[in-house]
């Protein structure tokens, strides 16, 4: 049981090209906007035709250019949870619940089970616009999962909300699609949200996905500098392999990785909260003088440029605590260090 | 007083009230979705007898349905039909006039349906009609209501095109603005006062109907919120 996904389309001027497989999990599809993450869901429902490819769920071909199968989308099977929800404005909660039961004759008992079951039974009489975004976010489900799906796709599903309603939603959809069966795919572009919630992430970087991986190879070894970025990695620059080592001309630099460097590697990525105080002597220390300070809430952010730095690189993003930060003896010049399993090596 | 006008005016407008209804609705659904230049070349082709000349319309449909033209003459000998000089041969003319006010209403009402309510119940399963008449029109129906009234009205106005088409014979293709210009011409100014005060009666009836309708939906929705 799983999904099977094989899709190129053109939209003007950008292309879309994802492949990947989800199987009964939660899947992950982490981009920046307008990376094709939504398209890629509407040629999932069968709303939008995909130019080539395949489409396989539980075995089902919905989509096949090859054989020209081209399965509407009401006889696809698959939950679409809607940036806005798409609740029908002149329907009830009830009849928004009622019009998705496909068995006509279990309606009714379909219907008073998803209102207890999402506590909407206190205002199944109101329309749409009456409701609070949490409610309409578990009407929205409650429709959806009331139409039995195979499949269910997360647009963004936290975006129309405050961040204040945000969590507790999180923690009741994880619930919800915790007893679900089947595939769930989940987009979003946030990383934490991802994080907390899904098994596998497939990065789209500018409508091309990347490999599926574990959210835990995402953030330590994120492979791309697409993928390292959405992973909220802050610090780049231009790598050159040598060795078990890279030269860092931006910052006249060489760190050791701790491992042979593949010479297809031609950017590095460091994370702000990996770039440590170290003595002159550790491995990989470079001194480095401060060029700015930014009180962040909880956290100080220092913008550092390496001594011997050409003129236009990229500043050093440093993230630490406040206390670490007003405990440090200097604040203009000091020495730090990359650990080299935190040097993120990219292509 | 014969009444006859009155009754005639009445049930072509509302018949072709009722043909522009679907057909307006129909064209704007369809022709909403052809490629841009299909798009607009039928787009101003089915605007301009809203901005033609009555007559020029009158005269058109002549040319198409009169009995010595082909489409006439075939329908005349096939079924034995005169097309025109009949009381329903008026419809011809007030569907024709009255089609863009429907069809330029509705279209503008369905370009701000919201396309992701159609998909919605596309992946949940609702049929393409089930979502045109459970979704899209309750969405669209202030858009709808509003160019059925117009397109009534001016159906019930409708003079040049149908006087060309239907003529002018008491008790038969006789209509309200037709009886009006009769009227007027035989220096009846008594009579012709008697049918201006009924239509302006009619309209205005019809109009202020249409406001209060609207006004209870907005004071009900405003109950409801």
């Amino acid at each position: 049981m799983a999904l099977d996904l094989e899709i190129q389309k053109q939209l003007g001027s950008f292309r879309l090209e994802v492949q990947f497989r989800a199987e009964n999990e939660r899947l992950a599809l982490l981009g920046a906007s307008g990376c094709g993450k939504s398209v890629t869901l509407r040629c999932i429902a069968g709303i939008l035709k995909p130019d080539a490819g395949k489409i396989i769920l539980d075995g089902q071909t919905l989509f096949d250019s090859a054989a020209r199968i081209n399965l509407p989308p009401q006889k696809r099977q698959i939950g679409y949870l809607f940036q806005q929800y798409a609740l029908f404005p002149n329907m009830t909660v009830r009849q928004n619940i009622a019009a998705a039961v496909r068995d006509k004759t279990a309606r009714d008992a379909v219907v008073a089970e998803k209102l207890r079951q999402f506590q909407l039974e206190s205002v199944a009489g109101q329309r749409p616009a009456q409701l609070s975004g949490g409610q309409q976010q578990r009407t929205a489900l409650a429709r959806i999962l009331a139409a039995s799906p195979r499949a269910i796709l997360l647009d963004e599903p936290f975006s129309a909300l405050d961040s204040y309603l945000k969590y507790q939603l999180e923690l009741e959809l994880a619930d919800t699609l915790a007893q679900f069966p089947g595939t769930v795919l989940w987009v979003s572009h946030d990383r934490d949200e991802i994080f907390r919630n899904c098994s596998r992430v497939c990065v789209i970087d500018q409508g091309r996905s990347q490999p599926v991986c574990t959210l835990e190879e995402l953030f330590r070894r994120p492979g791309t500098e697409a993928a390292a970025r959405l992973s909220g990695c802050k610090n780049y620059a231009d790598a050159i392999p040598q060795g078990a080592s890279i030269l860092l001309p931006d910052w006249n630099l060489t760190l050791s990785c701790g491992r042979p460097v593949p010479q297809a590697v031609s950017r590095m990525g460091v994370r702000a909260h990996h770039v440590r105080f170290a003595p002159p002597q550790a491995e990989n220390a470079f001194p480095c003088a401060v060029a700015r300070v930014v009180e962040d809430v909880f956290s100080t952010i220092v913008l550092l440029r390496p001594d011997g730095s050409r003129p236009d690189a990229p500043l050093l993003r440093m993230e630490l605590s406040k206390q670490d930060w007003q405990a440090a003896p200097n604040q203009q010049h000091f020495t730090v260090s990359i650990a080299p399993q935190d040097i993120l090596l990219l292509c | 007083m014969d009444w006859y006008p009155l009754y005639n005016s009445l049930r072509i407008a509302a018949i072709s009230t009722v043909a522009v209804f679907f057909l307006g609705i129909l064209a704007a659904y369809y022709i909403a979705r052809l490629p841009r230049l299909i798009k607009g070349v039928l787009d101003v082709v089915l605007t301009l007898p809203l901005v033609l000349p009555p007559t020029v319309v009158g005269w058109l449909l002549l040319i198409l349905l009169g009995p010595k033209r082909p489409l006439g003459l075939w329908v005349l000998e096939t079924f034995g039909i005169k097309l025109v000089m009949t009381w329903w041969s008026a419809i011809f003319a007030t569907v024709v006039v009255a089609f863009p006010l429907m069809y330029r209403t509705a279209r503008g009402a369905f370009e701000s349906f919201d396309r992701t309510l159609a998909e919605a119940g596309q992946t949940l399963g609702l049929s393409n009609t089930y979502i045109f008449w459970h979704i899209r029109m309750p969405y669209c129906r202030q858009g709808i209501l509003a160019g059925t009234v117009l397109a009534f009205a001016r159906a019930l106005g409708e003079y040049g095109a149908t006087s060309m088409i239907a003529g002018y014979t008491p008790g038969r293709t006789a209509t309200i603005s037709t009886t009006v210009y009769q009227l007027w011409r035989t220096n009846d100014d008594a009579g012709a006062l008697c049918w201006v005060l009924i239509n302006i009666a009619i309209s205005a009836a019809f109009l202020l109907t249409v406001n209060l309708l609207e006004a209870r939906q907005r004071q009900s929705r405003k109950e409801a919120a």
